[in-house]
């Protein structure tokens, strides 16, 4: 039987955080009542003109050569003429062959397999404005997103060689988290999938395995998610080779995922190649990038996910897994670095950062950076704990009022009296009541269950608030039911 | 004085007006009766506004009572041909589709006329989106020649070249992408000048073809002319393509002085076709200026006959993208009788652009077309790339260039209609400037039959200054400027 291997391509639209738009000085925020964030450029109204945003030309060309892109010297925009009704002068201002970055990578592991994933271009566009349909044949439009500086980041298949190419959903996935990674390290975007900040739409064919000409490939849409991403990329690829192997053929087309039904339906055909006229824009002149520019650009790249990652596995010792977490973002990297710096233990201090302190960020859906935690906090916690002033359970109740309220661990521990008793005689004393009151359990322990040593330290535990030093407990716990 | 004060250039009706002569309103008045008088036959407004111009130069008059500094275009009426933006104010490109139109912004230019407190008094006439060379393409009525009713007043800015020979304002502002100030000056008998690319704001200009429009002023002399540039040119923000260089002052070029200068003529610009009275008063012009001191010398320039060609791919292709967003969605002309979104679409634009217009964009969709843009829109870039190249080598040894600024004058109404590469011939003396990029004027230099012949006048780029001066000199030295239709 043949076997197909899938070759998957990756283009990835990303709204830049600028303050104004690309080229008019309208607000770029989300959502706002239709048509508020809007002005005769946006709205192509007759006679306006465009200008560029310098500052969105930085954050991308940020973006390009944090992906290892070459810069271009000198770069123009073009027209891209379609009609459509969301977009105001039936032509979007975007480019074509003379992008402003090209050639670059992303790097990402999966399946325990390293990848350097080819990226062809990253070029910058204008967003067009949104359609809202409504009851009785009736549609409006909303031009508050039209303008909105557009990044479009374009894989390349096939990849040059060193470099490699997309070829599963599980790569698909990762090559998207690893790029929203970046760009939320750079600060260029919030990459919300959700809110339609990062969108992404893979094109998908198989061929049969060792073939070098691709097969015919579909292009997917309405991927709100990673999981969709997954899931419609899987969707798709065990589709395709369906149809091949009932010996049919693939259908070059545009195919929208359905995320309720979970699967993927044809849109419409792109057998005919869309004919956009493209044109350089007569309006803007061309940009021109010197290297002292580029270089200063640079320079203000910060430490990227992969790079951070890899710091923390060798200057904390840390397992990939915890590296990972804690890197996800640039917020909680920094939150991590910072506790690290000023404790003895970093490892220790991972455990309780992606443990008990993303298990509260994420039930109380606490930003980060919003927290009351400071590393102060954590690090006396961690001394608290290392003096036996208080035990690891108690600890965990005074991290989680800390969290709450902002207060110092001392001060909790003290308020609510948690100092760890480990003053033999009390917990003798809890031991002796907790044996003389349990004698059933004493006789079948001693008749070889050892297993209830876990039953006999909860109940001291419990006679001690939680307090007993949890090793003098079992120490003594052995000793007396041993006699 | 009171009662013929239109017939004033903008600089006679300013020292008055300053001197307290006249008031603005006065003014205002007088241009508003004689539009009154004499619209109904030259039409040159598509709106007029005789409410906010006798409002406006009630301002200039209070300001002026208060003891105001200001400038010298101040109670002064002008025209704005019917392309550039005006808030609140009919704005329709003499177009079907912009019927109705009221822009929310004003045009860069319209601005600067306000901050000078020129007082508006209308919006006039021209070929549909500027797409023309008699006016004869207006969605709405043609515009007739002064100097003789039943002849065209030139095109695309007709209204306003019409509007300045008939004294129904002061200046006007039209707008050239190849010749549509300098032609229709030349048919009316007025000055015109194209600036250089980049010299004055586009920003509120409905485009025809971005890489070629270019404001500019129409006026009854050449003082005028320097004034009106003094008031429009400068680095705008809003338009990438504005240039960022000093301006001068353009009144200091006001010198009646040509010792020295250096004209070239290129033989090209007399081809065939061209009138030979027409050639005889230009090269009576010429004759003038080097008894004046200058010196002259034919000269060739090749690649200026691919100008036409290179023009009519270049303006469509830009045209066909910047007529796009005529589409009935946000404003303008909106088909009724449409289904969906798409028939909409194309209803709209066949019921609201012209024949002429409608052409132009089939042709550059075409030129742009996948499998035919190397073939034309890029070959055309590349000629128009040396034909720049010829006259920077021009200018290295002429300080101008001097030709016929039409090869004829004023055809009639309705002659031209069915020889549509005849009427393009009209602009093959105007077209290589809009493509080269540089500064030209166009002045009257004698008549034939009646009509006013034009004499252009061109130089290296941002060299406006060498331009005045040649035109200054030229007037100081002939009357036709003092000639007026009669109406
Ligand atoms: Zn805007």
């Amino acid at each position: 039987m043949v076997e197909y291997e899938p070759v998957i391509g990756m283009e990835v639209h990303v709204e830049l955080q600028t303050q104004s738009k690309m080229f008019c000085g309208c607000k770029v925020e989300f959502g706002g009542e239709p048509n508020t964030r809007c002005c005769p450029v946006c709205l192509g109204l007759p006679g306006s003109l465009p200008v560029v945003n310098k500052r969105a030309i930085e954050l991308m060309t940020k973006t390009a050569l944090a992906l290892n892109c070459s810069i271009a010297s000198q770069s123009i925009f073009h027209r891209k003429n379609y009609y459509y009704p969301d977009l105001p002068k039936n032509y979007q201002i975007s480019q074509y062959d003379n992008p402003l970055g090209s050639n670059g990578y992303v790097e990402i592991s999966a399946g325990g397999r390293h990848k350097k994933i080819a990226i062809r271009r990253v070029h910058m566009e204008e967003d067009a404005g949104k359609l809202l349909h409504q009851e009785g044949n009736k549609s409006h439009v909303d031009y508050n997103r039209s303008g909105v500086p557009l990044m479009e980041i374009v894989t390349m298949n096939p990849p040059p060689p060193g470099l490699d190419q997309i070829e599963s959903a599980e790569e698909a996935r990762e090559y998207l988290q690893r790029l929203r990674q970046i760009l939320l390290y750079l600060g260029v975007s919030d990459v919300k999938m959700e809110e339609g900040s990062m969108r992404c739409e893979p094109n998908i064919s198989i061929k049969p395995k060792g073939q070098v000409e691709f097969g015919t490939k579909t292009e997917i849409k309405n991927l709100n998610s990673f999981r969709a991403v997954y899931m419609g990329v899987e969707y798709e690829l065990k589709r395709q080779e369906k149809v091949l192997r009932a010996g049919g053929r693939v259908v070059q087309e545009t195919r929208r995922w359905d995320d309720s039904r979970s699967v993927t339906a044809s849109m419409r055909s792109k057998e005919v190649e869309q004919e956009y006229r493209y044109f350089p824009e007569p309006d803007l002149v061309p940009m021109i990038f010197n290297d002292e520019w580029i270089d200063e650009l640079h320079s203000t790249i910060p430490e990227l996910p992969l790079e951070k990652i890899n710091r923390f596995i060798e200057s904390y010792s840390l397992p990939q897994a915890d590296a990972e977490v804690l890197a996800d973002t640039p917020e909680l990297a920094d939150f991590y670095d910072n506790c690290a710096k000023c404790s003895k233990d970093p490892k220790a201090v991972a455990n309780w950062v992606t443990g008990e302190f993303l298990r509260l960020i994420n039930a109380t859906g606490t930003p980060v950076d919003a927290t009351k935690l400071t590393p102060e906090h954590i690090c006396s916690l961690l001394d608290l704990i290392d003096k036996g002033t208080i035990n690891r359970n108690i600890a965990k109740t005074v991290f989680e009022e800390m969290f709450n309220s902002g207060k110092l661990p001392a001060d909790i521990v003290k308020e609510k009296s948690l100092e760890q008793v480990t003053d033999t005689g009390a917990i003798e004393a809890a031991v002796d009541k907790v044996i003389a009151a349990h004698s059933a359990e004493v006789d079948r322990f001693r008749a070889g269950e050892e297993k209830l040593i876990g039953f006999f330290v909860g109940q001291v535990m419990r006679e001690s608030k939680g307090k007993a030093n949890p090793g003098v407990v079992n120490k003594l716990l052995k000793s007396k039911l041993a006699g | 004085m009171a009662d013929r004060l239109y017939e004033l250039t903008a600089h006679e009706l300013s020292d008055l007006i300053k001197s307290k002569q006249a008031s603005a309103v006065e003014v205002a008045q007088s241009f508003v009766d004689r539009i009154d008088a004499v619209d109904e036959r030259v039409k040159s407004y598509v709106t007029t506004t005789p409410e906010l111009a006798i409002e406006q130069a009630k301002a200039v008059d209070d300001a002026i009572a208060h003891g105001e500094e200001l400038g010298p275009l101040a109670g002064v009426p002008g025209a704005i041909k019917d392309n550039m933006n005006t808030r609140g104010v009919l704005t329709t490109c003499s177009s079907k589709i912009l019927y109705n139109y009221k822009p929310i912004y004003n045009a860069a230019v319209v601005d600067r006329l306000a901050t000078e407190r020129v007082v508006t008094v209308g919006k006039t006439n021209l070929d549909e989106f500027a797409m023309g060379s008699s006016t004869e393409n207006s969605g709405f009525f043609v515009t007739h020649n002064p100097w003789n009713l039943d002849k065209v007043p030139g095109g695309s800015s007709g209204g306003s070249a019409a509007a300045v020979a008939a004294d129904e304002c002061a200046f006007a502002l039209g707008s050239d992408t190849g010749g549509s100030i300098r032609q229709p000056a030349s048919f009316c008998g007025v000055v015109g000048m194209k600036p250089t690319y980049g010299r004055v704001s586009r920003y509120g200009l409905i485009a025809f073809a971005s890489s070629l429009d270019q404001i500019g002023p129409l006026t009854k002399d050449v003082t005028d002319c320097a004034l009106v540039m003094n008031a429009i040119s400068g680095k705008d923000p809003c338009d990438a393509t504005s240039l960022d260089v000093p301006v001068p002052d353009f009144t200091k070029s006001l010198v009646d002085n040509v010792k020295g200068l250096k004209i070239g003529v290129p033989k090209e610009f007399f081809a065939q076709g061209t009138d030979p009275d027409v050639e005889k008063a230009v090269r009576e012009a010429i004759e003038l200026l080097t008894s004046l001191g200058a010196e002259y010398k034919d000269t060739s320039m090749r690649s200026a006959g691919y100008g036409l060609p290179v023009y009519y791919i270049i303006a469509p292709a830009e045209c066909s993208s910047n007529l796009a967003r005529f589409d009935g969605v946000r404003y303008g002309l909106r088909s009724k009788d449409s289904s969906d979104v798409i028939s909409m679409f194309n209803k709209t634009r066949e019921e609201g652009f012209g024949a002429e217009v409608k052409q132009r964009i089939m042709i550059g969709t075409y030129a742009l077309s996948a499998g035919y843009y190397d073939a034309y829109y890029l070959k055309a870039q590349k000629v128009r790339t040396l034909l720049r190249g010829e006259f920077e080598k021009a200018f290295e040894e002429f300080d101008v260039l001097i030709t016929p600024t039409s090869p004829t004058v004023a055809f009639g109404i309705g002659e031209l209609a069915d020889d549509p590469f005849a009427m393009k011939l009209a602009d093959v003396c105007t077209i290589p400037v809009n493509l080269a990029g540089i500064p030209a004027i166009s002045l009257p230099c004698g008549y034939k039959n009646g009509l006013p012949i034009g004499l252009q006048i061109m130089a290296k780029g941002l060299d406006e200054e060498t331009l005045l001066r040649v035109a200054y000199t030229f007037e100081q030295h002939t009357d036709y400027h003092k000639n007026k239709p009669k109406l």
